[in-house]
């Protein structure tokens, strides 16, 4: 099994959504983060006073999925929150030792 | 005048909305999330407290009688021989008293030890603005501003906005910075609420303008004739300055950063109407949009002077306060219209300098006074129980350390503490939410 962890602009996670149910994914935890890469966040002027905000807001996707299922997944989130511009974010993949789900103690694939 | 009567009491009215809560919410959105609660409180107390010391002895130091400081404060202590029917008159006056003093606390934000305001607010009220409003607003023939050297103020260019703008930068100096001045970015946490304080102080800002006319006519048929062309003067004048200053300062903001801001905006409304506070009745509708525009393009470029010479004044009391006082106060000697309030004309309307010597003399006096009094009443409560907060204190938020409450408990952007998590915090004692 792996982690598809995804790191979005938050304006694309419906889109990202909406293809990974196409696909068949039932579940992700998505939390609000916030985050720079390359880009080192922005600017903003309060007064004439400028500041740079290292860190912009970003969404987080994490999905447990079959081995076989990774790299489809990881292109779908990669076609669909792609706006070519910086800040599109990341996406990565970790392998996964063991799942439980916690209502029936089911393990591995059949908890996913 | 009944009507002036009936006028009267929404003006007061309209002028305590701009403490509570117009300043307050102007502020509080500008400071940090950690810290608006006390930034909002400063305003409320200073109502609380100057109200009533206003009505103990404030009156009598400013309208009891002769003086060039101040009045016997006895003479008409806690309203001692004043009617019923006069009360509204001295509530009116109470109400500036207490915006005064409530500006200043923009410039201490975050820092402030609340005891350290609670004990400033009723010395400088005392020493520092039932004085100056007796100089400017009395008008005693030996009054120092208005008697003696002849400066027009209409509604507290001087007395109200010089006098907090100076207090602020004094106590700015005493004080020092905050934590993180100049290399973190503090920003301000909610300028939704700002936006909301800007647009109820220009409300509000009309009963203090439109309600600050002194009638001067023999007769009962010439106040009545004052009433009416004075006040479609002085509203007239108020919208149109705030308006020019709202456009000056996105303009002077725009050429320097690329950017007409919400903040921006906000603060040209605050900047027009403290400069056009002492003008409103002495210029005509060109000088007001004048007066106004130039008070939004420099305060927009002053509230960046902080930066350039190491002082924190947080929320910009000095930028707008002061600079926005004297700019308002000065240019009546340039605009004023000899069919003004003043009845005087200023240099661009024929009446050579004579005007604007007196209108910065006594914006001079104003600035002197307020600094040396609030240099000596900060010292001695810096001395004695101490004016900051610890740097501890400061950076957990004086919201919890000195109320020992928080302002919103909201899921933060950060993914911050979720309802469940927060639960494990839940009160010890069983409270009235129990």
């Amino acid at each position: 099994m792996k982690l598809v962890t995804a790191v979005i602009k938050p304006h694309k996670w419906e889109d990202v959504r909406e293809a990974l149910e196409t696909f068949g994914v039932t579940g992700m935890t998505v939390s609000e983060v916030s985050g720079y890469g390359r880009q080192k966040g922005h600017t903003e002027v309060y007064r004439g006073a400028e500041y740079d905000i290292a860190l912009v807001p970003k969404i987080r996707i994490e999905i447990v999925v079959a081995d076989g299922d990774s790299e489809d997944v990881v292109g779908i989130i990669v076609k669909t929150a792609q706006t070519g511009r910086i800040g599109d974010g990341k996406v990565w993949v970790s392998p996964v030792e063991t799942v439980v789900r916690v209502r029936t103690g089911d393990r591995d694939s059949a908890a996913l | 005048m009944d009507g002036y009567y009936a006028f009267m009491l929404i003006a007061t009215a309209f002028v305590l909305m701009m403490t509570v809560p117009a300043l307050a919410l102007f502020y509080g959105g500008m400071s940090r999330s950690k810290s608006v609660l006390n930034m909002m409180m400063m305003s409320y107390i200073a109502a609380a407290i100057v109200g009533i010391l206003y009505v103990a002895v404030g009156w009598s130091m400013g309208f009891g009688g002769e003086g060039t400081f101040f009045a016997d404060p006895t003479e008409l202590l806690w309203l001692d021989g004043v009617t019923t029917d006069s009360y509204i008159y001295v509530m009116f006056q109470m109400t500036f008293a207490i915006i005064t003093v409530a500006l200043i606390s923009g410039a201490v934000a975050d820092r402030m030890k609340f005891a350290a305001w609670v004990v400033f607010v009723p010395l400088w009220a005392l020493l520092a603005y039932f004085p100056l409003a007796h100089m400017v607003f009395s008008c005693t023939e030996d009054s120092l501003i208005c008697g003696r050297i002849g400066a027009q103020d209409y509604a507290g260019g001087t007395a109200v906005h010089i006098n907090a703008g100076m207090a602020a930068l004094v106590l700015v100096i005493l004080l020092g910075k905050r934590v993180g001045f100049g290399k973190e970015a503090i920003r301000p946490h909610n300028l939704t609420l700002t936006m909301l304080g800007a647009g109820l102080l220009w409300m509000g800002w009309y009963g203090f303008n439109v309600g600050s006319i002194v009638f001067g006519g023999e007769t009962e048929e010439d106040n009545i004739a004052q009433f009416f062309s004075e006040t479609g003067r002085t509203f007239a004048n108020t919208t149109l300055a705030t308006m020019a200053a709202i456009l000056g300062w996105l303009l002077i903001e725009f050429l320097l950063h690329k950017k007409a801001t919400s903040l921006g905006a906000a603060s040209g409304i605050v900047a027009g109407l403290v400069a056009i506070t002492p003008a409103a009745g002495a210029v005509d509708i060109e000088g007001a949009v004048a007066i106004g525009a130039i008070a939004g393009a420099v305060c927009a470029w002053a509230v960046g002077l902080k930066f350039k010479l190491g002082y924190d004044d947080s929320l910009d009391v000095v930028g707008v306060h002061l600079v926005g006082g004297i700019i308002g106060t000065v240019l009546i000697g340039v605009f004023s219209t000899s069919d003004g309030a003043g009845g005087v004309d200023g240099l661009f309307y024929g009446g050579g300098v004579g005007s604007l010597g007196d209108q910065a003399l006594g914006a001079l006096v104003a600035i002197a006074f307020s600094g040396v009094v609030t240099l000596v009443i900060g010292l001695a409560i810096k001395y004695t129980i101490g004016l900051r907060l610890s740097e501890e204190d400061e950076v957990e938020g004086i919201d919890f350390v000195a109320h020992g409450e928080s302002a919103y408990d909201i899921h933060t952007s950060g993914g911050g503490s979720s309802s469940v998590l927060a639960a494990k915090t839940a009160p010890v004692t069983e409270g009235a939410n129990a």
